[in-house]
């Protein structure tokens, strides 16, 4: 995708701006947009820059039984950088980890947001929700999870499960699952309106990518587990760079032999990039890395249950 | 220097408030936690810690392959992550004896990969987790940005060099979104209307807000080096037993981008973290006399040898009563965990070995009124029957307390600077500052062992990882002093799997409840006397809360709700 702010989009480039926007910015937000939509050549700059423009969308961010790595994953985002979307992107009315205010106060900025822009929020969910003895297992300001997931989902205009944990359940769901602890979809009893951005933590990118497109285009096409085809179409072995010695026959056989130094393929060590949908090796983390090319097998973060399913993570599926 | 301290002793003031103060939920941390305190004239006089999730990571272990168990436990924490995974990674060497053949290369790795992750917290700690506390964002506002420039640059701190109009565009961008109404983060903060509380001049809030705003790029760095090494961050994927995987981290290029990310993060680390440390400290002074507490223990970090605790570059230790004169040897076998005010039924405090878990959840209403007293999901956990606090302050005293060269030297600076002798690191502000010293410490070792590195490349060692086997049956402990504190994972393996796990965290040490005795527990303590100005803003007690850098999720542990099993454990 081109970004080019030309001739007959000054008063864009102007608004843009005016919020603090470089041109500079604008070409990096545009170039991180199109390489999580890589699918989708139809995502125009105007688009983008339109959704810039308007009111920044509130987005209300509540978390559950979780261990706050999804948002640690969200603050590496680059180009824009985290400071940007949190300035000028969207409006985080609501988050736990990084508001300045606590107690009665930030109780009170979550009920005033959920009551003023309801029905034109964002919710995004972190985290699963125990829900054995009443959900007694995990409160906040004295209220069971599961009963502030039911309390604001209904008045979100959408909702995004941020990470396996919300998405499917997460760790505390893995046998024998000792406080009832369920995803958000099943804990609500409806996968309306929500959009699953699972891995263990998500890549940023998928998530930015899906607020951007939510914004601008609405809900993108998601797959029978309710995440975007964009990021999750295909596996982690579709575009692994060991890919090559997995054709070739070539197959590590232990951590610390040379097989291991040549950077073989890690099936035979328990890899289960091939039963993985994410986008981890051609979207990468941090910029330049994933946990294959650091010579460790994939455990299959972004899929259901991966927990028990993929487990014994250093065995073949 | 003398452009950046107050004229007069600093005093937070104290209100007129007598009651029950609620804060829950606690912001700016990992997890759910809910602090409750009794304020009387203005101070508070009694305080409570609850931990409000439990999830039980430890039960959903039991009968898998021991070598699963690093994936499940970082997921105890992702801000502090990576942490779990060492100390689950040690536990197995320890119990198949593959600790002590771990290659010097596959150490080297893993002590960056580690110290990464303390520049990289310690960093976003102070900046997005704590100083909200001390900097008030809307009176940087009213700053002088040239004066602001002018303080930077005539501190003699330290600073890089800042113009007027960085940080003019700086207030500019804050004045934007303050004026859009949208005040997204800043909604509700203590701070919209003037609070008495908040001491620093407006130029020195500005240039605090600008670091605030640099530090949300700048931590991107130190978490691509731990991606470099460990896959990715949060939740590394490189640990296996017997060393690190990561043969690509080794390459010239990976390993040149490595020292790049190490040498930017440094930079700021001195140039910008150390003297904002230093600045800010001066309006705060008071603080050296709020929130301290008494006892303290460290495991230490970074060995030269994994199977050793005697190697680590940081010692481990323990100082009871504030007697720094006296540093104890660190001894394991000296830990209990008590039940008594904690959601389990009541029993004998026990070593985490026979650890005995009976939950009995009885809501907060008895919080204040002991009638059951029970009121968290955390035990309290106890060193020679002391209630300890453990984290960066406890290596810094430990440290400090055994002639460890590089820290005496900065504390000793830090001391000079502010003009307070060393009772002053027993407090809020000493805490907030060893976790500096402690970056620093660290950040300036992390050199050797990149040098190290180098040489054993350059000999084309590239040994990462030792071969082992594991065996039916095997018992071990893991200890990493991680940037919260002291953790230790602990295994029993039977029929090559996991038969019992056990994780003693961090914050279970400073956030747990009282104990038998009802001792409080080290947050508890450290709550007593602290000023509170305005009950509905209580930003003091957030101070000291914050300062612990609690992190909930991974500090509850332990259950076996149907079994109600006893753990036992055997010591290595």
């Amino acid at each position: 995708m081109r970004c080019l702010i030309g001739s007959g989009q000054n008063d864009v480039e102007k608004t843009l701006k005016d919020k603090g926007f470089t041109r500079r910015d604008f070409m990096k937000l545009c170039a991180t947009v199109s390489a999580a939509m890589a699918a989708d050549a139809s995502f125009t700059p105007a688009a983008v820059a339109a959704a810039l423009t308007a009111k920044r969308p509130p987005v209300v961010w509540l978390q559950f039984a979780e261990c706050t790595g999804c948002t640690e994953s969200i603050l590496r985002t680059v180009d824009p950088p985290i400071a940007d979307v949190l300035f000028d992107v969207i409006s985080l009315d609501y988050h736990e980890t990084i508001m300045q205010c606590a107690g009665e106060a930030i109780e009170e900025v979550l009920e005033k947001t959920i009551h003023d822009y309801a029905g034109k929020f964002v919710l995004v969910c972190e985290g699963g929700i125990p829900t054995k003895d009443g959900g007694i297992y995990g409160k906040v300001g004295g209220k069971t999870m599961l009963s502030i997931v039911k309390d604001v989902y209904p008045k979100a205009a959408a909702t995004i499960c941020i990470g396996t944990c919300s998405c499917f359940g997460g760790v505390q769901k893995a046998k024998p699952n000792p406080t009832g602890a369920k995803s958000v979809p099943e804990a609500l009893g409806t996968t309306k309106n929500i959009i699953n951005i699972a891995g263990c933590p998500p890549n940023p990118i998928n998530f930015i990518g899906a607020v951007v497109h939510y914004i601008t285009k609405g809900v993108p096409e998601l797959d029978s587990n309710l995440r975007p085809k964009l990021f999750f179409g295909e596996t982690v072995h579709d575009k692994c760079p060991r890919l090559k010695h997995f054709e070739a026959g070539e197959f590590a056989k232990s951590f610390d032999d040379v097989t291991a130094k040549k950077g073989y393929c890690l099936y035979e060590l328990g890899c289960k990039g091939p039963d993985t949908y994410n986008n981890c090796s051609s979207a990468l983390f941090n910029q330049v890395s994933f946990p294959i090319q650091a010579g460790h097998p994939c455990i299959g973060c972004s899929e259901p249950d991966f927990w028990d399913k993929m487990s014994p993570f250093y065995e073949t599926a | 220097m003398a452009g950046c301290k107050p004229k007069t002793m600093p005093v937070t003031p104290v209100g007129n408030y007598s009651g029950k103060v609620v804060i829950d939920p606690i912001n700016r941390i990992e997890g759910h936690l809910r602090i409750e305190v009794e304020v009387e004239n203005g101070r508070v006089k009694n305080a409570w810690s609850s931990s409000q999730l439990f999830r039980g990571l430890e039960l959903i272990l039991k009968g898998r392959d021991p070598r699963d168990a690093k994936h499940f436990t970082q997921r105890a924490c992702g801000v502090c992550t990576h942490v779990h995974a060492l100390a689950s990674t040690r536990m197995v060497e320890n119990a198949v004896g593959v600790d002590k053949k771990i290659p010097p290369l596959g150490t080297a790795m893993r002590n960056l990969l580690l110290g990464s992750q303390f520049l990289h917290d310690h960093i976003v700690h102070f900046y997005h987790l704590h100083a909200l506390d001390w900097v008030d964002v809307v009176n940087a506002l009213s700053a002088n940005p040239k004066k602001a420039a002018d303080l930077a640059n005539g501190a003699g701190l330290g600073h890089r060099k800042h113009t007027e109009a960085e940080l003019k565009a700086v207030q500019d961008r804050l004045k934007k979104f303050v004026e859009g109404g949208q005040l997204g983060i800043f909604a509700n903060a203590y701070f919209l209307k003037p609070h008495a509380a908040y001491k620093l001049p407006a130029e020195l809030n500005l240039l605090a807000t600008a670091h605030y705003l640099e530090a949300l790029k700048l931590q991107i760095l130190p978490s691509r080096m731990m991606a470099i090494i460990g896959g990715k961050n949060p939740h590394t994927q490189a640990l296996y037993e017997g060393g690190i995987t990561s043969y690509d981290a080794i390459t010239k290029d990976k390993f040149k981008l490595f020292k790049d990310l190490y040498k930017q993060t440094m930079d700021f680390v001195t140039n910008t973290y150390v003297p904002d440390v230093l600045a800010v400290a001066p309006y705060y002074l008071d603080w050296g006399g709020i929130g301290g507490t008494t006892n303290f223990l460290t495991c230490g970090e970074f060995p030269s040898d994994e199977g050793d605790i005697n190697s680590r570059y940081l010692p481990a230790g323990a100082i009871y009563k504030r007697d720094i004169a006296n540093v104890k040897a660190f001894d394991p076998m000296k830990v209990a965990e008590h039940v008594k005010y904690s959601w389990y039924e009541n029993g004998p405090s026990l070593n985490p070995f026979k650890g005995e878990t009976k939950p009995k959840y009885t809501d907060m209403d008895h919080m204040t009124t002991a009638n059951t007293g029970k009121y968290s999901w955390m035990k309290a956990p106890r060193y020679d029957n002391l209630a300890t606090e453990v984290g960066p302050l406890a290596q810094t005293l430990v440290a400090f307390a055994k002639g460890h060269k590089e820290t005496v030297g900065l504390v000793s600076l830090v001391l000079k600077h502010l003009g307070v002798g060393a009772e002053a690191l027993f407090s809020t502000l000493g805490r907030t500052a060893a976790r500096c010293i402690q970056t620093v410490v660290i950040g300036k070792e992390m050199q050797n062992w990149i040098d190290n590195v180098d040489k054993m490349l350059a000999k084309g060692d590239t040994n990462l990882l030792a071969k082992w086997e594991m065996p039916d049956s095997a018992q071990g402990v893991g200890f990493v002093d991680a940037p919260r504190g002291m953790l230790s994972h602990w295994i029993n393996i039977k029929g090559k799997k996991i038969e019992n796990i056990q994780l003693v965290v961090p914050s279970t040490w400073n956030l747990g409840p009282r104990d038998d005795k009802g001792v409080l527990g080290p947050v508890e303590e450290a709550l007593i006397g602290t000023p509170v100005f305005d009950p509905k803003r209580p930003v003091e007690v957030l101070r000291t809360v914050h300062s612990y850098d609690p992190c909930i999720a991974c500090g509850v542990h332990i259950i076996d709700p149907k079994t109600n099993e006893v753990y036992k454990f055997k010591v290595c």
